[in-house]
């Protein structure tokens, strides 16, 4: 059996004609990740005995036409909370700890009856753009195992790219679905802010996170959107806005004919690299070639965005893991005579490196007197940076751009250097900043690694960036390359 | 190096953040922290005069939940959770200093 | 040397919600450790908070009580902190947009009126409980999340006799709106205290201390008094007072040193992203403004002036919205205002007092209560049989079934009446002769003769009129 190359139709046409059942799907599934996970390390945790014992209910009731998910496997980010199966945020200070609820996205997953094999790794708490800090492990690139697969959703990526799963959800703070997604050669999607339920997800920027799926094509990626979004009474920055069927405009028919595009040359500056550049003007001229018009604009304060982002996200990440205090759940640490040394050493020991550094400059960045000039500060930034898109998106009906200046980075190569590390998100961070939704899709290649094109669209119209994702889709073959190690090939 | 942020305020710091670090870590951490302070401090370069703070993009405002209670029955598989409970408590090493006894 | 003192109070007070402010658990005394908790009330990974609408509809309750500017476009901060019993070791609170600011309660100390300020208040979450004990400390959740309004005084406040005043008057209008029982006793109303003195004409405030465990009012108000004193002791010998905690000893009544404060605390406040901002209507505020029951001060105005109560009885009757309630709804069935003010303070706080009981949880009625009063006004029975009835209303009883059940009518007829005050003056002749001699004690024993002849349903006022009639012929 062979589902690699399958969409999400057509997996869903052999379940219903019976040509696999659920449970041979998920079998399936879950060999193939134990047998090309040893490359990859994309999972954390399997969720074996309940997804068979899903499946095999599914196969007893039978899938009928409209279940478009029902029996498809599907792998959540590690920041998922998933009740009963051990949630870790890839954090030494949750190895062992068992969730006792479902997020909403684990709960719409499963009333679509999709089913959760497993738990992908991630930059520890989400902090990160590699993988690589991870508390357990770090995860590769699907196309080069010398390569990192992006972060922090990189398990996620990595498990789609590679065959492992068909659907995974990530979770993008500042690039965290769009970045890895670019790096592994996949269609992922920043939603717009507030349009999926962020009840479950263990939390690091709330005014920044989403959670989004990511898929090997533009409409799986549609059909998986509108499961999993909409608003929710748990929580009450998730928008009331109706919810489209989002795949349901996706068909050979679909045009950009009379777009306007707009490409902000900042996003084509110095830093870029000469391949993502090409990728991105051949992107444009397919555009131009489509009926759409693209024009030169610019986002002027888009240089800002990396420190704002990174003074408002971890002041936000530094009150949000105050709870992580060794007292009501997670980690202890051991031998503790006093208070103090439960909070201290607790919180020393459970968490790493990237996650202290975030805490001390979000706590710096709140403490007295030092709140106006940092956090205030970024927060008015912020509504410069919206204003600035705002400006662009009144007469373009998205912007287009790079995900990240390069293809993928080599494993160990930028860990070291935060701010390195952090300038690699200058083009998707301005996004969560503003909330608006963010598509990332394959655009090209760069020795032999998928090089990443960004959508940015207009708030809770991730319509428009959808339609535009599969029109350049079917114009272009990148999302029909594989990586060798593919699957099950 | 490390004249926007000294190692004292590293350590001031990490104490409200309820986090310690060895003398090597506070070496390798300071400059880090410095360097990327200093480049939050660019900020200052945008002129926000005017300009209000944005605190969250959602588009929802005023709702709010009906004053109805609802008990989840959660308790008992909280408390399994706990690293250490007894008689239905959360247990915890005693509290030395009560220096932040909260109202 | 004279000083002037500057005290200020933040008091904390709990609403009577059904579920607590940022989580649907109930809000629930008595519940078993941590029953009343779920997911979010432990800050478990994910969760999020959804705001409570009855809470911050008490909150514009409490703003408008207060005589406070209503903030329309407000939003909830965090406070950062670490403890125990705070599960996220941040509180949801409001810092730089509170629902009300500058509000003013007036109060009466030794007849004299002042408006004291009220800076601002804000709608919270409590914290759990801990227990400590050796080596260890539990942590009972149960509290977490339980709605709380914190109202803090502007420094206007100049005296403990004043800082008891400004508790009272803010007890009392907070108690009648019903929003919270508002008694420090259970937890419900808790008080932080901070007082400083400077010499008369120095412009910046002296350095303050706080008060801890101040457990009623009369403790805030000898707390104050000693460090009050304990201060200016200070100053005149040439010393400096120090920024600390201290606690007030009930025993001694002495405050005792619990630490000095070091410096600011740093709890590194920022707009809580979580729960979208408040824009409060107009509209809502007038419904709630409507809605809102005649405040304690008015209710006083009204008492005094149209009633004809005293200034005392007025403020005894307003102590409670129950009380004041029960009083109006007596007085609207036609009975006597001074009579039912009488009984209110005396017999039914009396009786409430003896049996630890509110008067709502009681079977005492306004209706039972104004039917005996107006039995008394008619003179169907005496004062003293008006105690057996008394007893028989905190059953329950009806007391017009009462009396006539029990045979309690007052005998009233001059005609039943003459023929047995003329037997016993037959039979009394010294009794007649002291009289004429001006020994005025005759005229009891006279009465108390007549009483017995009518098994004490002799209506006294008769009897004495009579009786005088006949004496003096």
């Amino acid at each position: 059996m062979n589902y690699f190359n399958q969409d999400l139709a057509s997996l869903h046409a052999d379940l219903v004609a019976k040509k696999v059942s659920a449970k041979e799907l998920t079998q399936a599934t879950l060999d193939n990740i134990k047998d090309t996970d040893t490359k990859i390390d994309a999972f954390l945790n399997l969720n074996e005995d309940a997804a068979l014992a899903q499946a095999a209910k599914i196969d007893e009731a039978g899938i009928s036409d409209d279940q478009p998910l029902a029996g498809i496997p599907v792998a959540l980010k590690d920041n998922i909370v998933t009740k009963g199966l051990t949630t870790t945020a890839a954090s030494k200070m949750l190895a062992d700890f068992k969730p006792v609820y479902d997020a909403t996205v684990t709960e719409k997953l499963a009333a679509a009856q999709m089913i959760t094999v497993g738990k992908t790794n991630l930059d520890e708490f989400a902090m990160g753009g590699s993988t690589e800090n991870s508390a357990f492990k770090p995860t590769k690139n699907a196309w080069d195992q010398t390569k990192v697969p992006g972060g922090s959703s990189g398990g996620s990526a990595a498990a789609v790219a590679s065959g492992q799963v068909p659907v995974a959800l990530g979770s993008d703070t500042g690039g965290s679905i769009r970045q890895p997604a670019s790096f592994n050669g996949i269609v992922g999607i920043k939603p717009t802010y507030g349009r999926v339920s962020r009840w479950g997800l263990i939390a690091f920027g709330s005014s920044l996170d989403q959670i989004g799926p990511l898929t090997h094509g533009v409409k799986d990626n549609a059909t998986v959107l509108s499961a999993i979004a909409g608003h929710d009474d748990h929580d009450l920055t998730s928008s009331t806005q109706a919810v489209p069927d989002f795949a349901a405009d996706l068909n050979d028919a679909t045009s950009v004919k009379g777009l306007r595009i707009g490409l902000p040359k900042e996003y084509l500056a110095d830093g870029v690299s000469d391949d993502v550049k090409a990728a991105i003007l051949a992107a444009a001229d397919t555009y131009r070639k489509l009926g759409a018009t693209v024009d030169e604009v610019s986002l002027p304060h888009n240089k800002y965005g990396v420190a704002a982002y990174y003074i408002i996200a971890s002041s936000e990440a530094s009150s949000n893991l105050q709870r992580f205090d060794g007292i009501r759940y997670g980690y202890r640490a051991k031998d503790v005579q006093n208070l103090e040394d439960v909070y201290v050493k607790s919180r020393s020991e459970g968490f790493g490196d990237e996650v202290k550094r975030r805490i001390m400059l979000g706590t710096f960045s709140l403490s007295a007197g030092f709140y106006d000039a940092y956090f205030l500060k970024a927060a008015k930034v912020r509504t410069v940076i919206m204003n600035d898109f705002k400006a662009i998106l009144k007469d373009h009906d998205f912007i287009m751009g790079p995900v990240a200046p390069t293809p993928a980075f080599g494993l160990g190569d930028e860990i070291k250097d935060p701010i390195t590390m952090y300038m690699n998100d200058v083009l998707t961070i301005p996004v969560n900043l503003a909330g608006l939704p963010g598509l990332s899709l394959p655009a090209g290649f760069s020795n032999g690694l998928p090089v990443g094109m960004q959508l940015i669209g207009r708030p809770f119209d991730e319509s428009t960036l959808y339609r535009a994702g599969y029109a350049f889709e079917q114009s272009t073959d990148f999302h029909t390359q594989l990586p060798t190690l593919g699957g099950q090939n | 190096m490390a004249n926007r942020i000294t190692r004292e305020q590293v350590q001031h710091v990490a104490g409200l953040a309820k986090l310690e670090f060895t003398d090597a870590q506070l070496d390798a951490f300071t400059p880090q922290l410095d360097d990327i302070i200093g480049l939050f401090e660019t900020l200052s370069e945008v002129d926000t005069t005017g300009v209000e703070a944005t605190s969250s993009v959602s588009d929802q405002l005023n709702v709010m939940r009906e004053d109805v209670a609802d008990n989840w029955g959660q308790s008992e598989a909280l408390l399994k959770n706990a690293p250490d409970a007894a008689r239905g408590f959360i247990k915890v090493p005693a509290i030395i200093d009560e220096s932040e006894d909260n109202e | 040397m004279n000083f002037e003192t500057t005290i200020g109070l933040e008091v904390h007070i709990e609403l009577k919600t059904h579920s607590k402010i940022f989580s649907p658990s109930p809000v629930a005394y008595g519940a078993e450790t941590n029953a009343n908790t779920n997911v979010i009330d432990w800050g478990y990974p994910g969760v999020l908070p959804t705001t409570n609408k009855g809470v911050v509809a008490d909150g514009i309750i409490a703003a408008l009580a207060l005589h406070a500017t209503v903030e329309q476009h407000t939003h909830f901060d965090r406070k950062n902190y670490f403890y125990p019993d705070n599960p996220k070791a941040y509180q949801i609170t409001q810092s730089d947009k509170p629902i009300g600011h500058d509000g003013w309660v007036e109060v009466d100390v030794d007849g004299v009126k002042k408006k004291i300020g009220i800076s601002e208040m804000h709608i919270e979450e409590d914290a759990g409980k801990n227990t400590h004990e050796r080596d260890y400390s539990y942590v009972d959740l149960n509290r977490q999340g339980t709605p709380l309004i914190e109202i803090v005084s502007k420094p206007d406040i100049a005296s403990p006799a004043e800082a008891y005043a400004y508790l009272e008057a803010l007890r009392q209008r907070i108690q009648f709106t019903g929003i919270s029982d508002v008694k420090m006793e259970e937890g419900s109303m808790r008080v932080d205290v901070n007082i400083s003195v400077r010499p008369v004409g120095q412009e910046k405030f002296g350095t303050k201390t706080e008060l801890k465990n101040l457990n009623s009012f009369n403790y805030v108000q000898r707390g104050l008094e000693y460090e009050e004193k304990r201060q200016q002791q200070v100053l005149m010998s040439g010393g400096a007072v120090q920024q600390e905690t201290r606690r007030f000893d009930e025993k001694t009544g002495e405050t005792i040193l619990m630490r000095v404060k070091a410096g600011a605390d740093d709890y590194r406040y920022f707009p809580e992203p979580d729960l979208p901002a408040l824009n409060i209507s107009d509209e809502w505020i007038k419904e709630l403004g409507d809605a809102m029951p005649e405040m304690p001060t008015k209710r006083r105005e009204r008492y005094v002036n149209e009633l004809g109560l005293t200034d005392y009885d007025a403020m005894v009757i307003t102590q409670t919205k129950e009380m004041s309630d029960f009083f109006d709804a007596t007085v609207a069935l036609k009975a006597d205002p001074k009579m039912a003010a009488n009984y209110l303070q005396g017999d039914v706080n009396a009786f409430l007092n003896d049996n630890h009981v509110d008067l709502q949880a009681t079977k005492l009625t306004p209706a039972n209560l104004a039917g005996m009063i107006n039995l008394i006004s008619d003179g169907t029975i005496s004062s003293k049989m008006a105690k057996k009835v008394f007893k028989a209303i905190t059953n329950g009883e009806e007391p017009k079934a009462f009396v006539e059940a029990h045979g309690l009518v007052q005998l009233s007829d001059p005609a039943k009446l003459q023929p047995i005050i003329d037997d016993v003056l037959d039979a009394n002749p010294q009794s007649i002769e002291d009289f004429n001699n001006g020994k005025k004690r005759a005229v009891g024993y006279l009465v108390g003769q007549i009483m017995k002849q009518t098994h004490g349903q002799a209506n006294p006022q008769v009897v004495n009129q009579l009786l005088m009639t006949a004496l003096k012929q």
